[in-house]
């Protein structure tokens, strides 16, 4: 008899093409965001992470795409998080305790936001004026504005650590599109050896980045 | 109705850093040894490979790594008359879980204690007087010296091919090393490693100031290394995704590198994966252990039965199975009786940011292994004068920053708002001339208030109690956080930095802010089985043939990194049952 | 000098204890499993011979109960039962018939055998290394586990066709020493071409199966694994290899220059890896002493868009574990700067290596078994193709280019494998 949960042979184990790589975000529609939603998302993004000459912004490098595909898989459901009751209202710095999740969250948060731009201004977010926006966003962020439903303020601090996230995070995941945000600050992406650049001391890294699926020049010209 | 298992001389509970080093010793002795693992076998080709193991999001934000809360958790209360909430995302910690634990995302910081950590209470009495320590402060002796541990220090650096230049050979201070650390018997097994910008520069004013920075004891290779079981790693590349990652390139330390290929292939040691220890089982006078009972992954029960059980399931998981087993009284803080779960304790983290002129500065942070950096130790332990300063205690300083990961690392100066154009362009302009990472690493002692013990309400997906945290700093460590925060501004003021953000610990605790993982005591050892779980062989007090290992057996925590006193203790024990315990198993010390 | 006479002194023994044993056999009938030198004797060719790794199923089976099915190009074929069984495996055999089945080719019931079952090499064998391995197996654990061998589709079942081929491919008989060369130079060649039958993978085979003499020993595809060329070749072949890194390379699977993965791992574990120093120095002399070809294909262009595309693939992906300038680490990560299998002349093991990882061989000298992750997921076929290309030709490295076609054949040749 033996107990299932794998007993090891007297050999490392190994198979062809072992691993979990991967699974980098097919364009396409929202897979978690109505379309109101993802409008109003791509607003906010484009307010956290405006778009400059040099680099896009929020929107343009694909931040919502990120988030919307986040919502929709193990993140958006909390899956591996202790998620047992009972749910108790603690101090800040037990962490969080609300029994909704990110998905949840999201969609009580963005129609509250949307509800008060219509209170305030009779327009949805993405309707306003950028000056505007930034006003909500403010008034998010020190509480002046409240939503239904959920604490505006913890909830705008989430959103930007989300939308940052994805400007950052690499390509694969659906924002940082072209590695613009990777380029901006002069991040060489997902390259494993620098055995040859620890001793160059206050130079600058020349090559360009590398994302988890490759990058250009990996696919010959011609 | 659990199923009974064949016999056999040894289990050890859970196989990560002291899993492995008791089972290599124990294999060797010639005896029959089966570790059981929770979590899943883990290897570098086929778990960190080379090429996507440089994900971010997915293994530093989404802890993919690591155990996951679902599995099981831990509640925490800052103090005894509030109710402890579960943690259910991580924050101040990452416990591990998986062949090879912590060994696997460790950042290879490879420390000793010093002498007089292993003697605290006697020592700062000593010098300061009993009155100058708080009187709710629990700090005690642990039992043995440095001088019992240096040759199972040495015994680890050279199975890890530690990389660092000595700082103190059999009593004469070398250059380059660090002058105030405990008397090693042989330099170490590799040269250190290479140092960035950064890293140098802060060395370069830590010298001007007068204090005597040294390499940091690293555990990444700083060249091709075989260890002395035949088994080979390579050179670190300074890839930058160290802590939280796998190797994906055999060049840092870790069970799976140094010690796992060679013991797999022992006709004596078995290795189960997936598979949780819910009970350490003895007889019916509770004083021996009988063996485990574990679950599978379908939920069924089995018995392991051995005469000898060694537990190294980390910190939190070896006291929770004490506690759940019944061995040992558990502490109680009011009556302040009993010892399973008493002197749990963390680590005191500051840091300090330096932001420099982008056209004279340009430090690559991307551009480090993890245990990179160059450190001053003048301010740990008792290393300095603590008499006019009304605290005790310490921590390295060091300019230790192991990546530019950007997630994580947009460091932006103080007063710089958290969004918009003008945050876009701090980041823009910040990243590549500013240094994060400045690590004041500090001591967390021991108080009466803060202790391990069972959540009265919530539980695992058993139906068992998580294992309850009631912890908060206290003015010590407080004081000494401003104080060494002040330290280490200072030297980067000097590096030629345009703005210092200071940022010393505050309280209250808050398990949402990373901490590193260095949770300890709650089984600890110790000479009087009235304050100590074990003596100094970590061998139960209650239960002379069950041994614990890890940081859990720490009576407080130093100014250093745990692991490389970890894996001494672990090589101390494995020792002493070879040559004293398996002969006539028995108590080695008289309670 | 020294080394040379206690070689000649060894043969010279051998061949006494050879004759003792023989005339012992010739009295007593054969394979004496009384006899401890006969025994030790037979362990050793048996292991020489890796009759086990053919015989046995991997991991779970018994050893030498047969039910393994050995991949031929003409389909599966499953190896037999060769424990002293009575019923199902060769315990009531004769000594004659296990002879005729293992150095003529030819079954206890008169059917011959295919050609997977070596008898093409071991034929070189004497009739005493037979016995002897004879008098091994008698000594065995009997283990009961019928066997159905034949499982080729039409024609090939047809063991009677085996004669034709027989004629065409078979050269029987035992080995005979070049008088012109050293004992030591002898005793490798008798191991390569007999019982270590090294050319069944690494000699390239006729569209029948049959070997092409003429190239012996310069490469093979087989069960989805180029087999590498194992003459002197310089660019191809063992030509920058000294006899100590072959000596490693057998004895550990792992040298300065490269490690063993896939069937020549299996290969190591069970035979070389057990075999003395100074038999495998003789195999390295033996394999040393075959010459090379001499052409040289011209060199793809470090500007040609494939070097260019495989350069930044390499720098990004490749260099962490071998390194920038392509040596990788000693007995860790294999060089592909000095690498007979990049520069083979079918690249289909460097193309099945980048797809699906691979992990090296433990032994007791080296037990630490690095393993390469699976890229197939990450690089497309003129990914792959171009950075073949480039480690084919990059720093001294020459051989003909890699495209994207073949590497689209390969993976989906691959997809259908299960090993």
């Amino acid at each position: 008899m033996s107990a299932r949960g794998a007993v090891l042979l007297h050999r490392l184990p190994w198979e062809p093409d072992a691993g979990e790589p991967p699974t980098p975000v097919r364009p396409g529609p929202w897979l978690f965001f109505t379309d109101d939603e993802g409008r109003a998302v791509e607003a906010i993004a484009d307010r956290i992470i405006p778009p400059d000459p040099q680099t896009p912004g929020g929107k343009d490098s694909g931040c919502a795409e990120f988030l919307d595909r986040q919502l929709a898989g193990p993140y958006g459901r909390r899956q591996g998080l202790y998620v047992s009751p009972p749910f108790l209202k603690g101090a800040k710095n037990q962490g969080p305790q609300s029994e909704a999740g990110p998905a949840q969250q999201y969609r009580v948060a963005l129609a509250g936001v949307d509800r008060a731009c219509q209170a305030k201004y009779a327009k949805t977010f993405a309707e306003l004026a950028d000056i505007d926006k930034d006003v909500v966003l403010k008034g998010l962020e020190s509480g002046d504005i409240k939503l239904e439903g959920i604490d505006g303020t913890s909830f705008f601090q989430q959103l930007i650590k989300d939308i940052q996230t994805g400007f950052f995070a690499d390509p694969i995941y659906g924002g940082n599109r072209d590695m613009v945000a990777w380029k901006m600050i002069g991040y060489p992406g997902a390259r494993y050896n620098y055995l040859d650049w620890i001793d160059r001391h206050n130079e600058r890294f020349p090559l360009p980045p590398v994302s988890l699926m490759g990058r250009a020049e990996w696919t010959p010209k011609g | 109705m659990a199923r009974k298992l064949p016999k056999k001389d040894v289990v050890i509970v859970g196989l990560g850093w002291t899993g492995s080093i008791m089972a290599h010793e124990l294999t060797d002795e010639g005896l029959d040894v089966i570790a059981i693992e929770r979590g899943p076998w883990r290897d570098a080709p086929t778990d960190f490979p080379t090429n996507y193991m440089q994900d971010e999001l997915r293994y530093r934000i989404r802890h993919e790594l690591f155990l996951r809360p679902a599995q099981t958790t831990f509640t925490f209360r800052n103090k005894m008359n509030e109710t402890a909430l579960p943690i259910r995302t991580w924050g101040a910690f990452m416990p591990p879980n998986g062949v090879g634990g912590g060994g696997v995302h460790w950042n290879a910081e490879t420390w000793r204690f010093l002498p007089s950590d292993f003697v605290l209470r006697t020592h700062l009495t000593e010098r300061y007087g009993a009155s100058f320590l708080p009187e709710d402060m629990t700090i005690q002796d642990w039992g043995v010296t440095y001088d019992d541990l240096e040759p199972h220090y040495d015994a680890f650096e050279y199975l890890c091919g530690t990389s660092g230049t000595a700082g103190n050979l059999k009593g004469q201070i070398q250059q380059g090393g660090n002058p105030f650390e405990g008397p090693r018997s042989r330099p170490y097994p590799n040269p250190a490693q290479k140092q960035g910008f950064g890293h140098t520069l802060f060395a370069k004013a830590a010298t001007e100031l007068g204090y005597k920075p040294f390499p940091q004891p690293s555990g990444n290779m700083s060249r091709a290394y075989t260890n002395p079981l035949g088994l080979r790693l390579g050179p670190c590349t300074y890839c930058g995704f160290c802590e939280w990652f796998g190797c994906g390139n055999y060049s840092k330390a870790s069970p799976q590198t140094t010690i796992l290929p060679l013991l797999i292939r022992k006709s004596n040691f078995t290795a189960r994966d997936n598979s949780e220890v819910t009970r350490i089982n003895t007889d019916r006078s509770g004083k021996r252990a009988t063996g485990v009972t574990f679950v599978d992954t379908s939920g069924e029960e089995w018995e392991q039965p051995a005469d000898l059980v060694i537990l190294s399931a980390y910190t939190m998981f070896n006291v929770q199975l004490l506690l759940l087993s019944k061995i040992g009284q558990p502490y109680d803080p009011v009556a302040n009786t009993g010892v399973v779960g008493r002197n749990f304790t963390h680590q005191t983290m500051s840091s300090v940011d330096g932001f420099f002129d982008k056209s004279k500065f340009n430090f690559n942070p991307f551009i480090a292994s993890g245990a990179i950096g160059m450190c001053i130790d003048e301010f740990n332990g008792d290393n300095f004068d603590h008499g006019p300063l009304g605290f005790v205690g310490g921590g390295y300083l060091g300019q230790v920053q192991t990546n530019g990961r950007p997630i994580e690392t947009t460091p932006v100066p103080d007063g710089t708002p958290k969004w918009g154009a003008k945050w876009k362009d701090a980041v823009r302009d910040n990243y590549l001339s500013s240094l994060k990472g400045g690590s004041i690493h500090a001591s967390f002692y021991s108080y009466r208030d803060v202790y391990l013990d069972l959540d009265p309400a919530y539980k695992d997906r058993f139906g068992r109690p998580l294992m309850r945290m009631t912890i908060d700093f206290h003015d010590n460590e407080l004081k000494a956080a401003t104080y060494l925060t002040d330290k280490y501004a200072e030297i980067v003021k000097a590096m030629g930095a345009k703005q210092v953000d200071k940022s010393p610990r505050k309280g209250p605790y808050d398990v949402t802010k990373y901490q590193t993982t260095h949770l300890n005591g709650g089984a600890i050892m110790g000479t009087d089985p009235k304050t100590s779980v074990l003596n100094r062989y970590l061998q139960s007090w209650d239960v002379p043939n069950l041994f614990v290992m890890g940081a859990s057996a720490f009576p407080q925590n130093a100014g250093y990194n745990p692991t490389g006193t970890v894996a001494a203790l672990a090589y101390w024990a494995a020792a002493a049952i070879r040559s004293q315990y398996l002969k006539n198993p028995r108590p080695l010390v008289d309670a | 000098m020294r080394k040379r006479l206690a070689t000649l002194l060894l043969a010279g023994t051998g061949v006494l204890v050879t004759l003792a044993v023989a005339i012992k056999s010739v009295v007593a009938g054969g394979a004496d499993t009384q006899s401890f030198t006969q025994i030790e004797k037979g362990r050793y060719l048996a292991t020489a011979a890796d009759c086990v790794a053919c015989h046995t199923v991997p991991d779970f089976g018994r050893p030498f109960a047969g039910g393994r099915a050995i991949e031929t190009p003409f389909g599966n074929i499953v190896a037999p039962n060769i424990t002293p069984d009575r019923d199902t495996g060769i315990g009531a055999w004769s000594d004659a018939a296990f002879d005729d089945a293992v150095r003529r080719g030819v079954r206890e019931d008169g059917q011959r055998l295919y050609p997977a079952m070596p008898f093409t090499a071991y034929t070189k064998m004497s009739r005493d290394d037979v016995l002897a391995i004879r008098a091994y197996l008698k000594t065995l654990q009997p283990v009961h586990n019928p066997v159905v061998a034949n499982n080729l589709p039409f024609p090939m079942n047809i063991r009677a066709a085996m004669w034709a081929w027989d004629m065409l491919y078979f050269d029987p008989g035992a080995y005979k020493p070049d008088p012109q060369k050293s004992a030591q130079w002898n005793r490798g060649a008798f191991l390569v071409q007999g019982p270590g039958h090294c050319g069944a993978c690494h000699t390239p085979k006729s569209l029948l199966g049959g070997d092409k003499t003429s190239e012996a020993l310069r490469g093979s595809t087989l069960q989805g694994w180029f087999a590498p060329d194992i003459t002197d070749d310089q660019r191809t072949g063992l030509g920058s290899w000294s006899n100590n890194d072959i000596v490693a390379y057998l004895k550990s699977g792992h040298n300065r220059i490269t490690a063993a993965t896939g069937p020549m791992a299996e290969e190591i574990e069970h035979s070389t890896s057990k075999m003395t120093d100074s038999d495998l120095t003789a195999m390295a002399v033996y394999l040393k002493s075959l010459t090379g070809q001499t052409e040289t294909p011209t060199p793809v262009a470090a500007s040609d868009p494939a070097m260019v595309a495989g350069h930044a693939i390499y720098r990004d992906q490749c260099s962490a574990c071998h390194g920038l300038d392509g040596h990788g680490v000693a007995k860790l990560f294999p060089s592909l700067a000095n690498s007979s299998v990049v520069r083979a002349s079918d690249p289909t093991t460097m193309i099945r290596i980048i797809l699906r990882g691979a992990r090296s061989v433990a032994t007791p000298a080296e037990p630490t078994a690095p393993g390469m992750p699976s890229f197939a997921w990450q690089l497309d076929d003129a990914q792959v193709a171009s950075v073949s290309t480039y480690l084919r030709n990059a720093w001294t490295s020459t051989a003909p280019a890699v495209s994207a076609e073949d590497v689209s054949k390969a993976r989906s040749s691959l997809r259908a494998r299960n090993d």
